[in-house]
């Protein structure tokens, strides 16, 4: 409370005081103004000027003072902070009315401001990146600390749930801890997401094709649209259909077939995640089958190809790195989806070929890792970082060499452009 | 020297028809994706429809002194099995208020409890046949009717399927998009003006837009681990809170809102720019009176349809704890709270029937809230797409 | 309406026939490879070709002139029915070519830009290498079976088109790494390479600098012993020395259709004198 109240009397006392800086300010400039002396810059300008230096230090103050005291344990009294604040603010005042003289540039001053804050906001997104990539090394650090990397990378079995004991502080009496193999893990994720591309790229790909090169306008206009809701549609939404309608029709299609099928089997996430993820496809490689030159295409034409082989042979070819590049894209999506796999698929490490088995995949078993009751120390807890941080490294690496590729694929044509 | 046509003609047979046949897969599988996506449709307003109905039963209410303790003694005892225990626990709350009510009696409809929901909608229950048969004379006598399920969109959740409500949850998923607004949209605006504007084209600013495309590729879930990690864990945001949600949430649609503004003022031609530096703007000026209000619908369409993506994102809600049991209304930014699609993910886990039909229900209201969404957006783009 | 036209310009009237040329150089041989009537195109509710008739002969070079937007390219592209990829296009009227109405239901566009091949304003080689960009067309046309037949149909094309001895070191490299000039002779050798009757050029050294241009020309010239030739073109200079006919088309009407010769020292029509003495255009 209060902290909360200290806030509240620091914004209104700051406030008020922009409020005078604003009005003391325009009436100094107007004064000169009306004294007959030409200005720099218009009055309001100054005004906003005066407030800048006001609130401006002030709020870097009392910033890096609540940063000191929050993070660092810093011990500062709250009301030397506020009191120190608010007087830096009154002297900001005094000099931004100082400052207003004829030969003053308030508008760059003001500009140069509003260009560091423009610029600022843009280093956020550095620093998301980098505060997502070193929240997981950090914690994934621990983790290696006490279980071992090379388990994690080659081993076979994934069983955080043993470790509870050590966790408890009773190691010894359950003897070993959990055991953190990955590989079972990244085998269903991989499992799940050849499912998915099988389904996405032929339907995407394709849908692609018959919208760019044969479908007629009127068609293209409604069909296109109609795809994009399917990316649409929340991933929760997709994981309850897998697991409620899905999942129930493969095992009676398996059961006709004779085979046995777990209800929360590959094939119904891997299906409905491929569903998802056809519009991604048709909507990129839709992009790079029209940027593909129409002069290519009548160059085939004229040299009396059909359609199909138009397509095959000089379109495809042409946007093939723009559609693997896609893929690619897709891939990394796929590999990263959490809903589907976390309502849909199992919760048991297993490693197997066969899809119709129930498996699990990394990110459900972040998920689970996170939702239990765990101590936040415990390894089961913090192997979610260390599957955050592969799953971060590989589909980080999709994204650059997928980039990469599609700008190889706009610099050619732009080449050929003459 | 050269064929015929008809020689040509002939040997083209094949090739047409192998063409042909391109055309008819591709067509097909454009059949095969519209088809996935009726079905879908199709499915969950089957299943999610009948959650919008709700089975209410008159009973006659005897509020006697047994009633005070126990709120089942107010019902008649053949009935009583029958009706929603939510009712029965409220009655001896009744009584205390309103002492007047002891030794009245009065018919009034109150809710059923799922079963018989379920067994008038013909879904499997666990009603036996005595209760089965007591229920068909009742409706038989117009006394069990199917009514509009306003409940479903008044209360929060409920382990009583009868009682459980979307109604927390729409409350804590707009107090968690103000919150991503308020932060992704002016941050994701700044970083598009001041990238497309002002930056020099140096190795910095390339690095910054490499980077705005790798977070936009980033998975969800990482971005829940981020959450976790900094806003919970180092800042000390209260956990499962729309302040904790939305600041997540906010970081994932910030590349979203950054790479719409920036295309929507690219589209703002040079010439605009020239014209108003040559009356002797600054940059600035030029970008606040000139580029910025022609941008604007564009900006605004690209942050409707990254706050419709972030509303509808789970994974890392998950992760920062907002898939809480939340049976009330919660008016804080930092109290526990739960989002829409984090409560369709809690009803998908509970095993009793009719949670699914809750599940389908709260799912349609969530894919008609995005769907209006992404509609509005389109109708904006729409309206004010200009061409120069 | 070409000869109504005429009428009313010049005085006394020739007896010129529909599509023929007002004056006809009587050294080349006169044999039809193309010929149209009435031939009337609408883009949707505007009309882009009024009525043209024209006899295109074998083994000559054709120019079309006339100032921008008149219809030159849109006739071109009539002759092997590229414009029926744009929407909203209606055709009326003959082109007859081999005894066959080239615009009737029956016939195979495909199997007619088989017989009509074409080059464009832009170089268009496909990003494979240069030797696929030749060798593609006819294995489709299964014009070549062996490898060796392929190899030398290649190199036939690539010489005819005057560019063998730039690239025979290099037939894997892609066709879009040559310069613009030899990205159009590519083109050129691919087009040839199916063996069509009659090469449609449209534009075909607009892209390019003068010493590309050149020899261009110079290869059409070469050319027309083999193929008919039907080019257009923007300057006038050009058509005056590489062509045998010229056709002036102004706002979609075939306006004079003339030998070279006569066209540029002394044109049938007023319009035509007044194009191409630069008084418009």
């Amino acid at each position: 409370m209060q902290t909360n109240q200290i806030f509240l009397l620091f914004c209104g006392i700051l406030l008020l005081l922009g409020l005078v800086a604003f009005f003391l300010g325009r009436a100094k400039a107007a004064r000169v103004r009306g004294a007959g002396i030409s200005m720099y810059a218009q009055p309001d300008q100054y005004a906003w000027f005066t407030v800048l230096a006001t609130a401006g230090p002030a709020l870097v103050v009392s910033g890096v003072g609540a940063f000191l005291m929050l993070l660092l344990g810093a011990q500062i009294p709250t009301t030397y902070l506020l009191v120190g604040s608010l007087a830096i603010a009154a002297g900001g005042l005094a000099i931004g009315v100082l400052q207003i003289r004829p030969d003053f540039h308030a508008r760059q001053a003001i500009e140069r401001v509003i260009r560091l804050l423009l610029a600022g906001a843009a280093l956020i997104s550095i620093f998301t990146t980098f505060g997502i990539l070193f929240s997981i090394i950090f914690e994934a650090i621990r983790f290696f600390q006490k279980e071992s990397l090379w388990e994690f990378i080659t081993g076979t079995t994934w069983s955080p749930g043993a470790s509870f004991l050590e966790a408890a502080g009773r190691a010894e009496e359950g003897g070993s801890g959990g055991q953190f193999g990955s590989i079972p893990l990244f085998a269903g994720t991989l499992m799940i997401t050849c499912i998915a591309m099988l389904v996405a790229i032929p339907i995407g790909l394709m849908s692609s094709i018959y919208m760019s090169e044969f479908a007629p306008h009127s068609v293209r206009n409604i069909a296109k649209p109609m795809l994009e809701i399917l990316a649409g549609i929340p991933t929760v939404v997709y994981g309850f259909f897998a697991a409620i309608t899905v999942a129930p029709v493969i095992v009676d299609v398996a059961g006709m077939l004779g085979l046995d099928a777990a209800y929360n089997n590959a094939v119904a996430p891997g299906i409905v995640m491929g569903i998802m993820i056809i519009p991604f496809i048709s909507s990129l490689s839709d992009d790079v089958i029209n940027s593909v030159p129409d002069s290519m295409r009548q160059g085939a034409l004229a040299l009396g190809m059909t359609n199909g082989e138009t397509i095959k042979y000089v379109v495809l070819p042409a946007a093939l790195p723009g559609i693997i590049s896609a893929s690619l894209l897709a891939v990394s999506r796929a590999l990263g989806e959490t809903m589907i796999v976390v309502m849909a698929a199992g919760m048991r490490p297993n490693l197997t070929a066969n899809p119709l088995e129930d498996m699990t995949t990394v990110t459900v078993s972040i998920v689970a890792a996170l939702t239990g009751d765990q101590e936040f120390e415990s390894s089961a807890t913090l192997s979610a970082f260390a599957l955050g941080l592969a799953l971060f490294v590989v589909t980080l690496t999709l994204n650059i060499v997928s980039v990469v590729m599609i700008r190889r694929f706009r610099e050619k044509y732009r080449i050929n452009d003459l | 020297m050269s064929q015929s046509f008809d020689e040509i003609t002939t040997q083209l047979k094949r090739r047409h028809r192998k063409s042909a046949r391109l055309k008819w897969l591709s067509m097909a599988s454009l059949g095969v994706a519209l088809l996935f996506l009726i079905v879908f449709f199709a499915d969950m307003l089957n299943k999610g429809l009948p959650a919008f109905q709700q089975a209410m039963v008159q009973v006659e209410v005897n509020y006697n002194e047994d009633a005070e303790t126990m709120g089942r003694a107010a019902l008649e005892p053949d009935i009583a099995p029958l009706v929603s225990r939510s009712f029965e626990r409220l009655i001896p709350g009744m009584i205390r208020d309103n002492p007047d009510l002891l030794g009245t009696t009065e018919t009034r409809w109150v809710l059923t409890n799922s079963d018989v929901d379920q067994y008038l909608k013909g879904h499997r229950n666990e009603l036996s046949e005595d209760e089965r048969a007591a229920i068909d004379e009742r409706v038989e006598n117009e006394q069990v009717e199917m009514k509009f399920n306003t409940t479903f969109f008044t209360h929060g959740d409920s382990k009583m399927a009868e009682r459980a409500g979307i109604m927390a949850a729409a409350v804590g998923t707009i107090m968690t998009m103000l919150v991503t607004l308020a932060v992704a949209f002016p941050i994701g605006v700044m970083t598009a003006i001041y990238l497309e504007e002002f930056a020099p084209d140096n190795r910095f600013t390339q690095a910054i837009e490499i980077n705005i495309n790798n977070l936009a590729a980033i998975p969800s879930i990482l971005f829940g681990l981020l959450g976790l990690a900094v806003f919970i864990n180092f800042f000390g945001v209260p956990r499962s809170s729309p302040m904790v949600g939305g600041l997540t949430l906010a970081l994932m649609t910030l590349p979203v809102i950054i790479i719409s503004t920036r295309a929507a003022l690219r589209s703002v031609p040079d010439s605009i720019r020239q014209g108003a530096f040559a009356v002797g703007c600054s940059r600035w000026q030029v970008v606040r009176d000139h580029v910025l209000p022609l941008a604007l619908p564009g900006i605004m369409t690209g942050s409707i349809i990254g706050l419709a993506q972030a509303m509808g994102e789970t994974a890392p809600l998950i992760i920062v704890g907002m898939v809480a049991f939340i049976p009330d209304v919660s008016a804080s930014f930092t109290q526990a709270a739960t989002v829409l699609p984090a409560q369709v993910f809690t009803w998908a886990g509970e095993p009793e029937r009719a949670f699914v039909e809750k599940t389908a229900g709260g799912i349609l209201v969530l894919l008609a809230v995005l769907i209006f969404m992404n509609a509005t957006a389109v109708l904006l783009r729409k309206k004010f797409e200009r061409r120069w | 309406m070409n000869s109504q036209v005429a009428e009313r310009e010049m005085t006394p009237m020739t007896s010129q026939r529909a599509g023929q040329p007002v004056t006809r150089n009587e050294q080349v041989n006169h044999d039809l490879s193309v010929r149209v009537r009435d031939l009337n195109l609408w883009y949707g509710e505007n009309q882009a070709l009024h009525d043209v008739n024209i006899d295109v002969f074998q083994k000559t070079v054709t120019a079309l002139i006339g100032p921008s937007g008149c219809g030159k390219s849109t006739f071109l592209r009539c002759l092997n029915r590229m414009n029926d990829l744009i929407r909203d296009v209606r055709i009326d009227g003959l082109v007859e070519m081999d005894g066959r109405d080239v615009n009737e239901p029956k016939m195979d566009e495909v199997a007619l830009r088989r017989r009509v091949g074409m080059v464009f304003q832009k170089p268009n080689p496909f990003p494979k290498s240069i030797f696929e960009n030749v060798a593609y067309a006819p294995r489709m046309h299964d014009l070549v079976s062996r490898r060796a037949d392929q190899d030398e149909l290649v190199e036939r094309s690539l010489r005819d088109a005057g560019l063998w001895e730039e690239v025979k070191d290099k037939l894997h490299q892609p066709g879009t790494s040559l310069s613009g000039g030899q990205q159009q002779r590519l083109c050129i050798a691919r087009a040839i390479a199916v063996q069509p009757d009659v090469i449609l050029m449209d534009e075909p050294t607009s892209a390019l600098d003068p010493i590309s241009t050149a020899t261009i020309e110079d290869l059409m010239d070469k050319l027309k012993q083999q193929f008919t030739i039907v080019t257009v073109t923007h300057n006038m200079q050009q058509a005056a020395r590489v062509a045998d006919y010229t056709a002036f088309f102004h706002l979609g009407e075939l306006i004079e259709y003339n030998d070279t010769k006569t066209m540029f020292s002394n044109p049938y029509t007023k319009k035509a004198e007044d194009y191409i003495t630069g008084r418009y255009g």
